[in-house]
Formats: structure tokens, C-alpha cells, sequence
């Protein structure tokens, strides 16, 4: 029976006058990549934000790690154990490769250097940039830096926005090998267009439709389900 | 048929080194300008007194285009601070001359009067700083216009204050024994102040560079200037960050006022205004949030002031208004700032 790391209870949340969540539901077990598909504007997004508390929700409760997290702010969030990568590889140009990880690096002790070390084996190419800014980064590199920053602290949690987004398919692939190691060790909610990506990565996954969860079951299982893909997700 | 493609590659490379190397030229060449129409003894002397006045700018801007990056907040209230800081020198040079410190004493004592006013005047700035953010700026994240009609406000009452305090007439600001009069050097008469202010404004924006680039509140800073949304998943308080940074603003501003007095030997209530002016007009120049964008415009504003005041004071704000306005059409985002 595995622990639930993350609960979101009828969560709702308005950006403007706009509705986008009107009631997401959903459960994350621990140890696992679970993933969010939908279709442009289903709230897949919004819902990571949502967690995050940048977008707060205006109804609902959302549980981490056993404490009611709804109403905190984002960086009482990340200092609770949730690690973020937003879209569009959000890394900061302006600072150095070195300068990105240090900002994310919550406390500076032994154990931080040490998984810092650790990730620069996941993702070498880090290394040979350590002093350049990250603006000169591949977009393939921006996203690993984004992912890679996030793993010097303990996080018990990883919210990846479209990772994928913008990657070349050879990029795509070894990103996928990255998050597979990834979620040996720290549990994964993974929004993600690509299909052929969320099935390498994915075991359990969530169908997001108008702010609602329609659907919900097992990676494998979606596989072959041509019905459901698409009448949700729009492909075949 | 390869030949004519060489040649227009050669041309193209050509234009483009002429618009690197053209803009270089001219960037630096128009500030030779003015030796068309002065001695090289004048232009040094102008030139000395445009980089002293350039450095106390840069005091009360810098604070400014950082609290504008940070949190895009808007704060007409800045200049206020440079006022109150201007006034709080004051009082304390008019206290140490009664003690003899400051028109008759030692270099010691000059040195020291000038130390006591800075602190003060930062602590005053801090502190206002403070109590303004807290009062007022944080309830007005996210709209420019409620920033801009409450800080202009805040300035108006924060001047207002002053006239209570210390009444509504100009007032004769001393300068401390040492720092009086001039050195000569070859024929150039240099004022000892202005080396003074020189030297502060200097290690102020050697500082703030230190903190910035070398600090993780530094990183935290720039980060959060680039992204805020960004910094703050990462775990890190903004908000709170940011109240430091617009009290040091705040300071900064405040010791810029106090060495301003003294170098200009007076100080009105609403010198704020007039300083909030030349304040907007560098972080126009010099591009929102950038500190060296900010560095370089303060020095640009003081030089161009100085080198016109001399030979048309009329025109000398209507030529830093213009050099803003040929900055915003060739570089909308500022000298070094962002697109």
C-alpha cells in the first residue's frame, strides 16, 4: 500500500473573472511518475500552479506530506519539499549556470554539494557550462538546468511542466531516460503533451478536460486505448 | 558571379562594423564635444564636476531602478528620501559646529562629522524605508497607478514634515574645514568635496556590485529582478527580500541628499523633487534594474548638465531630457536594460 504524497480535494481556481479549475481531484502515491494529459487549456497547468500557490485556489484543499498546504505561499511551498520546473524552460538567463543552482540551493551544507554532484552525472553538459550565463544554453540544456537545480535539495515532490516542449526528438528521449532515474528516488507529477514521453516516463496517469479530472488510470492500459485518446487528447 | 557575393558580404560585414564601431565613436567622441568650445582647463574642471555630480545621481537612481526591477514598483517618494537625508546632515553639521567640529576642526574631526552624517542619514533612510513600504508600497503590488498617486502623495507629506520641522526656507548647509577649498593640479582647480563625493560615490557602486554578484542575497536580487515568479518557487521570500532592498534604497537615497547639501552648501523642502527628476531620467537612460546601466547614465546626465550649465545654464535639464529621448528611440529598453 503506498503513501500518498500529494491530495488535491475539489480544487478550484479562478486566473481573472476565468473559472479554469471547477474541481480537481486527484491523488499522488509516492515512488511513482504520475502524469497530467489533456488537451491545450484543460488546466494541467494551472493545476501545477495551483500547488505551487501562484495561482491559489479559491476553493478545495490540497494536502502535501500531511499538511494542508492551500493556502501557503509558493515559497513556503518549495521550502516544503516541491520542487517546480515551470514551462518554457524557465531557467534565469541572466545569472550564471553556477549562479542558478546556488539560488536554488535551500541550505548549503554537505548533503546539498553532494547531490549537486550527483546530478552533474545525470547531466554533464551542466558541468562544461558551470560559469557561463544560462541565456547561451541550448533550449535542451535550459531544461535540464531547470530540472537539474531543482535535485541539490531533498524534495520529496517534482511538479515538471511540458518538458518536452520545444525538444528535439533525440532530446525528448534522454529526458526521458533522466526523469526514469529521477523517479527511482523522488516521486514525479508530470504534465506532458508529448505521448510518446509520458508513456516512457509515466505509470499512473490523470485526464484533465475544462478544469475537471475525466479520467483516470494506467499509462499502460491508455496505451491502448484508441477510444479514449481520442476523444480526450485528440490523437489516434 | 562569386566575386559580386564577396564583395556584397564584404560590404554587409563592413556596415556592420562601421554601426558597432560608428556607435562607439560616437557614444564616446560627443564627450570631447564640448573642447570645440572651451579650454582644455575649463573642460577639465566641467569634467570633474559632471563625474561628482554623476556619482550623487547615481546615490539616489540606483536605488530606484532596482526597487523598479525587483517588485515593478514605481516609487515617487524616492526623492523625499534624498530630502530627508539632506536635512538630517544638516542637523547634525549645524550640532558638531557648535562643538567646533566642523567650520574650525582638525582633519579628524572633519572627517568624522562627515562620517556621522552619512550614518545618520543612512539609519533615517532605513528607516523610512521601512515604515513606507510597510504603510503604504506593499498594498499596492501589481498597479503602477495606485503607486504612482500614493508615493506622490507620500512625497508631498513627507516634504511637508520637513517645512514643520525646519521651516519652509532655504538653508545654508556648512562643509567641514578639511573638505574646503580646492587643490590645484596642473592649473586645474579640483574642490577637495568633489573628490570626496567622488570617492564615496565610487565605492558605493563598487559595493553594490560586490553584494550583488558575489552574495546569494545578490543572486536572490538579480534573479528575482529577471523573474520574481521564478525566484520565489525556488523557495525564497520576495517579498520580504524586497523590504530590504527599498529600505537600503531608501538609505542610499538619503546619503545621496546629505552629501548633495554639502556639496551644493544649501537645502530646501523640496529639493526631492528636482533630484527625483535627474533620478527618473538616469534610470530611463541607463535601463530599469541594471546597477552598471544605472552607473553609466548618472555619469553621462552629471557630465552633459555640467558641460551645458557652463555655457547655457537655460538648457542644461532640457539637454538630459533630449539625450534620454535619443536613448528611447535607438534603445527603448535603456542603455543595459532588458528587451
Amino acid at each position: 500500500m503506498p503513501d500518498t504524497v500529494l491530495t488535491l480535494e475539489g480544487v478550484q481556481t479562478f486566473i481573472d473573472q476565468h473559472h479554469i479549475l471547477q474541481g480537481v481531484s486527484l491523488e499522488v502515491p509516492a515512488g511513482q511518475a504520475l502524469v497530467l494529459l489533456g488537451r491545450n487549456g484543460a488546466g494541467k497547468s494551472t493545476t501545477l500552479r495551483t500547488v505551487m500557490g501562484l495561482t491559489p485556489a479559491s476553493r478545495g484543499s490540497i494536502v502535501f506530506d500531511g499538511a494542508d498546504i492551500t493556502q501557503a505561499r509558493p515559497y513556503e511551498i518549495a521550502r516544503a519539499g516541491i520542487g517546480f520546473v515551470p514551462e518554457d524552460q524557465a531557467v534565469l538567463y541572466t545569472l550564471t549556470v553556477e549562479e542558478n543552482f546556488r539560488l536554488a540551493m535551500l541550505s548549503e551544507d554537505e548533503a546539498s554539494f553532494a547531490r549537486q554532484e550527483a546530478v552533474f552525472e545525470l547531466f554533464p553538459d551542466l558541468k562544461k557550462f558551470w560559469k557561463s550565463k544560462a541565456g547561451v544554453l541550448s533550449g535542451g540544456q535550459k531544461q535540464m538546468l531547470a530540472i537539474a537545480r531543482t535535485m541539490v535539495n531533498d524534495h520529496k515532490l517534482l511538479l515538471i511542466d511540458e518538458p518536452s516542449k520545444g525538444l528535439a526528438p533525440i532530446l525528448v528521449d534522454q529526458l526521458a531516460e533522466s526523469l526514469n532515474q529521477i523517479k527511482s528516488h523522488t516521486t514525479i507529477v508530470l504534465v506532458e503533451q508529448n505521448f510518446h514521453m509520458a508513456s516512457q516516463v509515466g505509470q499512473d496517469y490523470y485526464i484533465l478536460d475544462d478544469g475537471l479530472v475525466v479520467h483516470q488510470g494506467v499509462m499502460s492500459d491508455l496505451a491502448q486505448d484508441h477510444e479514449l485518446k481520442q476523444k480526450y487528447l485528440g490523437i489516434a | 558571379m562569386s566575386n559580386v557575393a564577396q564583395s556584397a558580404a564584404l560590404e554587409l560585414n563592413g556596415s556592420q562594423n562601421l554601426k558597432k564601431w560608428g556607435g562607439w565613436i560616437l557614444g564616446v567622441g560627443i564627450w570631447f564635444l564640448p573642447l570645440l568650445w572651451t579650454d582644455l582647463t575649463t573642460y577639465l574642471v566641467l569634467t570633474v564636476a559632471g563625474i561628482t555630480m554623476g556619482m550623487l545621481l547615481f546615490l539616489t537612481a540606483s536605488g530606484f531602478t532596482i526597487i523598479l526591477g525587483l517588485m515593478d514598483v514605481i516609487n515617487l517618494a524616492h526623492g523625499a528620501f534624498f530630502a530627508w537625508g539632506a536635512y538630517t546632515g544638516f542637523t547634525a553639521l549645524t550640532l558638531l559646529n557648535k562643538y567646533g567640529w566642523v567650520e574650525t576642526g582638525s582633519l579628524g574631526q572633519s572627517v568624522g562629522s562627515i562620517l556621522i552624517c552619512l550614518v545618520l542619514a543612512l539609519a533615517i533612510g532605513w528607516v523610512l524605508g521601512v515604515i513606507l513600504e510597510w504603510l503604504l508600497i506593499r498594498r499596492t503590488y501589481g498597479s503602477h497607478l495606485k503607486q504612482i498617486l500614493i508615493t506622490m502623495g507620500a512625497a508631498l507629506v513627507m516634504a511637508e514634515i520637513i517645512t514643520i520641522f525646519w521651516g519652509p526656507n532655504d538653508e545654508v548647509v556648512q562643509t567641514p574645514a578639511a573638505f574646503t577649498g580646492s587643490i590645484d593640479v596642473f592649473d586645474v582647480i579640483v574642490e577637495k568635496f568633489r573628490l570626496l563625493a567622488i570617492l564615496v560615490g565610487g565605492a558605493v557602486f563598487i559595493a553594490m556590485n560586490w553584494v550583488l554578484h558575489k552574495t546569494k542575497l545578490g543572486i536572490i536580487v538579480r534573479g528575482g529582478v529577471e523573474n520574481g515568479e521564478v525566484v520565489q518557487t525556488l523557495g525564497h521570500n520576495i517579498r520580504r527580500i524586497f523590504t530590504y532592498v527599498f529600505a537600503a534604497g531608501a538609505a542610499l537615497a538619503a546619503m545621496g541628499g546629505t552629501m548633495w547639501s554639502i556639496y551644493t552648501q544649501e537645502i530646501r523642502p523640496d529639493m526631492g523633487e528636482e533630484n527625483l527628476i535627474f533620478a527618473l531620467i538616469v534610470v530611463v537612460i541607463g535601463g530599469m534594474g541594471s546597477v552598471t546601466g544605472c552607473f553609466l547614465a548618472s555619469l553621462m546626465v552629471g557630465l552633459a548638465f555640467n558641460y551645458v550649465a557652463f555655457s547655457a545654464p537655460t538648457l542644461a535639464l532640457g539637454v538630459n531630457i533630449m539625450i534620454m529621448a535619443v536613448i528611447l528611440l535607438l534603445r527603448p529598453s535603456g542603455l543595459m536594460g532588458r528587451d
